[in-house]
């Protein structure tokens, strides 16, 4: 452990902005990305089922 | 052949596919996210300050893991692609645009956390060096391949097209791999190869594969949920697929 308190951890050497600028977008993106696939997913059934109930015809009541 | 013997096959088809994704789909998640504790406790706590970078060399647990996964992502998507254009099978179209969007951000973080690293290290963001530029190239690459497929309205088409753009751009790869052999780049020779021991301390390896499995496990969750979304966008007016619909409701 190289660290002697939370500040000094924080602060990374000075190289603060650079390290935790990396850590932070990388995180960021491998959230985000999860997040759009799921709703591409949702957004993808959705239509699915949207379409099958059109072809049984039923009207958009059904569907509300 | 032994009569348990599973055929491989049958998982080619969308329709079977589709929930042995769903069932991969949470393992791989949380192989990843406990592989990234782990690597992320050795990158910052058990891995000792680098006595010439300082702090700033733990940009390269990121830096590393990004940078091969954008490389490699590349190189699957490219077989994929390439077996949809010799087999035309319906599933490695899909695969191959499931895996686009996955290397292009990890082509974009590669150049993003390469270039925070290269500010304190080097003294500049940005050099057009043979490394550097080869992987701004395949980012650039992957922005092709998708702008092309979404480009084109019949999907088989855009496959097509796709794998044949795919294909070409796979002779990028070995440039970027070798460029830091091949030229004489800013960007520093590999730390880890194949033929010799790698020449950083083990505990910095070790914290490194580590997030590289990390990485490996979340490209394959993240993909493999993608490619479910586009077979449901691609087989909608399939029967099996729209009776699944109609179960989920």
């Amino acid at each position: 452990m190289s660290w002697g308190s939370a500040a000094e951890f924080f602060t990374m050497g000075g190289y603060a902005p650079f390290v935790w600028g990396s850590f932070a977008v990388a995180a960021l993106c491998m959230s985000i990305e999860p997040l759009l696939v799921r709703a591409r997913h949702r957004r993808a059934a959705a239509e699915l089922k949207r379409a099958g109930v059109a072809a049984r015809g039923v009207g958009h009541e059904a569907a509300a | 052949m032994t009569e348990r013997s599973i055929n491989w096959f049958r998982f080619s088809s969308p329709q079977t596919f589709y929930p042995l994704a769903g069932k991969m789909v949470p393992w791989f998640a949380a192989a990843a996210a406990i592989l990234a504790a782990i690597g992320l406790y050795i990158g910052f706590f058990v891995a000792p300050t680098d006595f010439q970078q300082g702090e700033a060399y733990r940009i390269i647990f990121v830096h590393v893991p990004a940078s091969w996964m954008s490389m490699f992502i590349y190189l699957v998507m490219a077989a994929w692609a390439g077996v949809g254009l010799a087999l035309n099978s319906r599933l490695s179209g899909m695969m191959a645009s499931a895996l686009a969007p996955t290397g292009a951000m990890f082509a974009f973080l590669s150049l993003w956390t390469g270039a925070l690293w290269g500010k304190p290290t080097w003294g500049t963001y940005w050099v057009w060096d043979a490394r550097l530029t080869s992987e701004l190239i395949l980012f650039f690459l992957y922005l092709g391949f998708m702008a092309l497929q979404a480009a084109i309205d019949d999907p088989r088409r855009a496959d097509k097209a796709g794998a044949v753009l795919a294909l070409v751009g796979v002779v990028n790869i070995p440039i970027i791999y070798f460029s830091v052999k091949w030229w004489n780049t800013l960007h520093q020779g590999a730390s880890v190869s194949l033929t010799t021991a790698p020449t950083m301390a083990t505990i910095m390896f070790t914290g490194m594969i580590v997030m590289v499995l990390a990485f490996w496990m979340y490209s394959i969750a993240v993909s493999l949920a993608r490619v479910r979304a586009i077979i449901l966008e691609r087989e909608r007016h399939a029967a099996w697929a729209q009776a699944l619909a109609g179960a989920a409701a």
